[in-house]
């Protein structure tokens, strides 16, 4: 990893790390030279590593006193907000820690796509980040579905079902899915199991996102290569350390305000309703961070055909790299992509938006736009305005931020001279 | 900033459009509760005379399961005397056992049983009230949209149907209730309990007793939760404020002139 030789200075030092080299890892990552220009939109790895841990220390105090039985779940969590002590705080932070992973890794990921950190040469860092957004997905869906309250119960029906699409093996699928012929017990108790299993999994690809990212070293919000290490760069500790803590406890503040003073804002009412399978809820909605995936899924008349829409909208992310054309990273440089950018933005908020709201009239409407918009954009804004774009001119380096163009970036300044 | 603006008037144009549709359903009253905001408390003596309207007339159809007797004599509840508990658990009849031949047998409630419920069971619950289960209360405020208003304005909310609206038998009119229709008849009158502290126990006093019990109830841990919460804040607060005073520090010596 690091090319400087790291050589303890106590013997017993030299010894241990001859044989293990943690000391020599531990040198790198507080040496590692980071660009000296990142804003606070790059703190959110730092946040999200808190949150991951987070998740799995309470998660792990959660399951000491929580029952993955159908008859004896429900009661089990109100024994944790009543007997347990302290288990009201620790389930609140487990419960809305969930939605702070979330934003925190929306925030990570649009940073990602106005600054172009998915091109070359990280595109596997970013296909690592897309496999933990794909598995957050699944253990927050299997995690709501512990407490058996009654969207727990349908949105597990609802989100199973889905498998049921498949043609010939759809029905076979589900059933073996639910362990039975509906959600039921053995659906709980595995669901259980996984919600376990994948937070450990993440953290594994956290640990590859990491060391795929040290070795191009981070982007920055110029997107420039630059030279590490030298004076556009700092070392990680403390200049990076230091910031990423202040940027963490802004975090916890607002992470804090709801834990504290509005616990169950962001869930669904319903769900302090045990789980009924004779009586389905009015409108079964998930949870604010898949909403805009239940309204590609819901825009299309086709059952099959939702399905691979919503799929869809998250594989065509890993193709990311190959479909934007633009030779330069970050939006900064680019007055075409960067108002496309914030279109994609309200359209992800626009189906968020009617993702919570009823399928019909104006929602499906504004469903189907948002959906055709989505693809749109990907497919077709992306590879076509990275061709046509007239860039502006790159700086040099970080310390030299006056707008000289560079040889890296020809092939952007022939594009210029052809509009 | 534009797209921020275009973006907000998207928004703003659907929340309209949205109020308009949802225009048939009557928002719940609008209650200002002690126990709203940061620093929210239960008004103490509420929540003992709610416990009263509890026992004597919510407790014949609708279980709490998930209450112990003692949970009334902890703090930041109606915090009852030790007592007071004490003689309240005793009130009621328990079934423990199998004792030693094997035989169940019933013993006066003590502080630690949870409170017992009115049926044995789910089944018979419903039986009892014309094929509708009076929904367990434990956490009925945390349950419903609208909570603690939305329960408040349902037990005053009873009137006549309006003229072209029939109901069957054993179903009543309430103007807030999801459907405007109900099976639980309207059980609060003026004077129907007599509450020990003196308060006159009109109708609308009853309902503000009750719901601030079930809010209780459904969040017991509310007032520990607010005072925690606000010496946590104030705590990252300072922190936050010598970190980034730190911080400026040692990135003086990247940007000198910041």
């Amino acid at each position: 990893m690091s090319e400087q030789e790291y050589v303890p200075k106590s013997k017993a030092g030299k010894w241990f790390n001859d044989r293990l080299p943690l000391l020599s890892l531990a040198s790198h990552l507080t040496d590692y030279p980071t660009p000296k220009n990142l804003n606070y939109w790059w703190t959110f790895g730092g946040i999200l590593t808190f949150c991951l841990l987070t998740q799995i220390i309470t998660g792990i105090v959660l399951a000491m006193h929580y029952v993955a039985h159908a008859d004896l779940a429900f009661a089990s969590v109100e024994h944790i907000m009543r007997d347990v002590n302290y288990g009201w705080l620790i389930r609140y932070i487990h419960s809305n820690g969930a939605s702070m992973f979330f934003l925190a890794v929306y925030i990570h990921i649009f940073r990602s796509l106005f600054y172009g950190s998915y091109k070359s040469p990280r595109e596997i860092i970013w296909i690592i980040g897309l496999m933990i957004y794909l598995l957050m997905m699944a253990a927050a869906f299997m995690g709501y579905v512990l407490p058996w309250g009654q969207m727990s119960f349908w949105g597990a029906t609802v989100i199973t079902n889905l498998f049921s699409a498949i043609p010939l093996v759809g029905d076979s699928i589900t059933t073996w899915l639910w362990g039975a012929y509906s959600v039921d017990n053995p659906t709980l108790t595995r669901f259980f199991s996984l919600h376990y299993l994948i937070p450990f999994l993440i953290l594994g690809l956290v640990v590859l996102h990491i060391w795929a990212l040290h070795v191009p070293g981070n982007n920055n919000p110029v997107g420039i290569d630059i030279k590490k290490p030298s004076k556009d760069t700092v070392p990680f500790h403390p200049y990076i350390t230091i910031k990423d803590a202040f940027a963490l406890l802004l975090f916890m503040i607002i992470f804090a305000g709801f834990v504290f003073f509005a616990p169950n804002v962001l869930g669904h009412s319903d769900n302090y309703i045990q789980a009924n399978p004779m009586v389905t809820p009015a409108h079964i909605v998930p949870e604010w961070y898949l909403l805009p995936f239940y309204a590609i899924l819901r825009s299309v008349p086709d059952k099959l055909g939702g399905v691979i829409l919503m799929f869809g909208a998250i594989f065509i992310l890993f193709v990311l790299p190959w479909l934007d054309t633009s030779k330069v990273r970050s939006a900064v440089f680019r007055p075409i992509y960067r108002q496309f950018f914030w279109i994609l933005i309200v359209d992800v908020l626009v189906l968020g938006y009617v993702g919570a709201m009823p399928a019909e009239g104006i929602y499906l409407v504004l469903a189907r736009v948002g959906t055709v918009y989505y693809f749109l954009h990907f497919i077709v804004i992306l590879p076509v305005v990275g061709y046509l774009e007239k860039t502006e001119p790159v700086p040099l380096s970080i310390s030299d931020p006056v707008l000289t163009g560079s040889a890296d970036y020809s092939m952007a300044k022939k594009d210029n001279e052809k509009i | 900033m534009k797209k921020f603006k275009i973006f907000f008037y998207i928004l703003l144009s659907l929340s309209i459009f949205n109020t308009i549709k949802s225009a048939e359903q009557i928002d719940p009253i609008k209650v200002d509760w002690s126990f709203k905001g940061l620093l929210g408390k239960f008004d103490r003596a509420s929540l003992q005379r709610g416990y009263q309207v509890y026992n004597e007339v919510c407790a014949s159809c609708h279980s709490m399961q998930y209450l112990s007797y003692r949970n009334l004599g902890e703090p930041g509840g109606p915090e009852f005397s030790e007592e007071e508990v004490k003689a309240i658990a005793a009130g009621f009849e328990v079934t423990d056992g199998p004792d030693a031949q094997g035989e169940m047998f019933t013993r006066p409630g003590r502080p630690s049983d949870k409170f017992v419920s009115p049926y044995p069971n789910v089944n018979a619950a419903a039986a009892a009230n014309g094929g509708a289960y009076p929904p367990d209360m434990s956490v009925l405020v945390k349950a419903r949209k609208g909570g603690a208003n939305y329960i408040y304005s349902v037990l005053v909310g009873y009137e006549d149907p309006p003229p072209g609206v029939i109901l069957d038998e054993g179903v009543y009119y309430n103007k807030y209730m999801i459907g405007n229709k109900i099976k639980m008849p309207n059980n609060l009158s003026d004077g129907l309990v007599e509450y020990a502290d003196g308060t006159e126990a009109t109708v609308d006093q009853m309902a503000k007793d009750v719901t601030t019990f079930l809010s209780w109830a459904a969040e017991p841990e509310l007032e520990s939760r607010h005072k925690t919460g606000v010496k946590v804040i104030l705590y990252l607060v300072l922190l936050s404020i010598l970190v980034f005073l730190s911080m400026k520090r040692i990135w003086s010596r990247v940007n000198p002139e910041e």
